[in-house]
């Protein structure tokens, strides 16, 4: 059955409207929850606000239970789905690269895009610096990044498998951790707000 | 409490992000993403500008080869325009549009202009090197259970534990 549009049960049409509707749910969700600001993505790293590994792991969890199950009863081939390949050593080197970005420029992209069309100046800045960086990448991709980008190659490795294990005890552990750092991110975060009195 | 203050509860927000996130993949069989988008906007602008460039060059060929692509009406454009609709609409309603500048009170705006513009600059970059950013290679692996979104999240989060540190007087 799904998924749809790559098995050609809807056309291409309905999927790029699908695209634009699921687009105003997922910027809309991360507009409300404060994704716009700047200082409250910045604070999972301080230890002031972990609302980005809240809503973040909420979000990869439910996904993956649902995908995994909708898989599971045989209602949507995940090999006709976006599936990113494994390539250890850029996806390592190029996270790394983006732990920087977050870390000074405090967005990522899709939040930066977020911000920015709410009016936050330092959002539309930094999507400013992400397309030059872009285009840097562009022009300078056969002498710099071409090597790298291709090394590392794995094919499509599925994680629980890769461990040895079932993907739904996979998913299950996955929830079991998420559920106790929630509960102690919530703990530390008390006690940084207490102690440095901190305000957003 | 100041009305723009007021945040959606983190949970909420993830299930229904990762509702989305399942139709995103049952309907159209694509994951959530960002800066797929940004991407294809620097190849449609350079395909315009320089064709006879990007259609050699190593980086654009495999987008802008074939004459009757066009590169632009793609399904992550089509997305991230309705993540900016959707952006809008809910700072609408909670009171948060409008122009500003967020920061800690003792950064200066130049500081934080900067520092937002080096940010960006080494996210385009890294995204293209891993394929992809915190939604459409970390968020979207993770919901596949692809190891590349797990590699994807040890890097940019723990690599952001690891160097938090160092630019703590950007933040606290």
């Amino acid at each position: 059955m799904g998924p749809l549009f790559p098995t050609n049960i809807i056309g291409e049409e309905l999927n790029l409207l699908l695209a634009f509707l699921i687009g105003i749910g997922f910027g809309f969700l991360l507009e409300a929850a404060g994704f716009t600001n700047t200082r409250k993505l910045a604070g999972v790293f301080y230890g002031y606000d972990f609302v980005v590994l809240k809503v973040f792991f909420s979000a990869a969890i439910t996904a993956g239970i649902g995908i995994y199950l909708l898989s599971y009863y045989g209602y949507m081939d995940i090999k006709e789905i976006f599936y990113p390949q494994t390539y250890w050593i850029p996806t390592l080197v190029g996270g790394f690269i983006m732990a920087f970005g977050f870390i000074i420029g405090g967005f990522c992209p899709g939040t930066s895009i977020c911000a920015a069309a709410t009016g936050k100046i330092d959002a539309i800045v930094f999507v400013g610096g992400a397309l030059i960086g872009i285009f840097f990448y562009a022009f300078t991709y056969e002498s710099l990044w071409m090597n790298l980008r291709e090394s590392g190659a794995m094919g499509k490795v599925n994680i629980a498998e890769w461990l040895g294990i079932s993907q739904g005890l996979f998913l299950f552990l996955l929830t079991v951790v998420a559920a106790i750092a929630f509960y102690i991110v919530t703990i530390i975060q008390q006690r940084v707000v207490l102690k440095r009195n901190f305000k957003l | 409490m100041d009305r723009s203050k007021k945040y959606m509860n983190p949970y909420l927000a993830g299930f229904l992000i990762g509702l989305f996130m399942i139709a995103a993949y049952f309907f159209s069989g694509e994951g959530l993403g960002a800066s797929g988008a940004l991407k294809t906007t620097v190849v449609a602008a350079t395909d315009v500008v320089a064709h006879d460039y990007a259609k050699e060059a190593q980086f654009f060929k495999r987008y802008v080869s074939s004459p009757d692509q066009v590169p632009i009406k793609t399904w992550l454009i089509f997305e991230v325009l309705g993540v900016i609709a959707g952006a809008v609409l809910s700072a609408a309603i909670f009171g948060r549009l409008g122009s500003e500048i967020i920061k800690p009170p003792h950064i200066s705006n130049k500081t934080r202009l900067i520092a937002a513009a080096s940010g960006g600059l080494l996210f385009g970059i890294g995204s293209q090197l891993g394929r992809g950013c915190t939604s459409g290679m970390v968020m979207s692996g993770m919901s596949v259970l692809s190891l590349s979104g797990f590699i994807g999240l040890i890097a940019i989060f723990g690599g952001g534990y690891l160097i938090a540190y160092f630019f703590r007087k950007l933040w606290i």
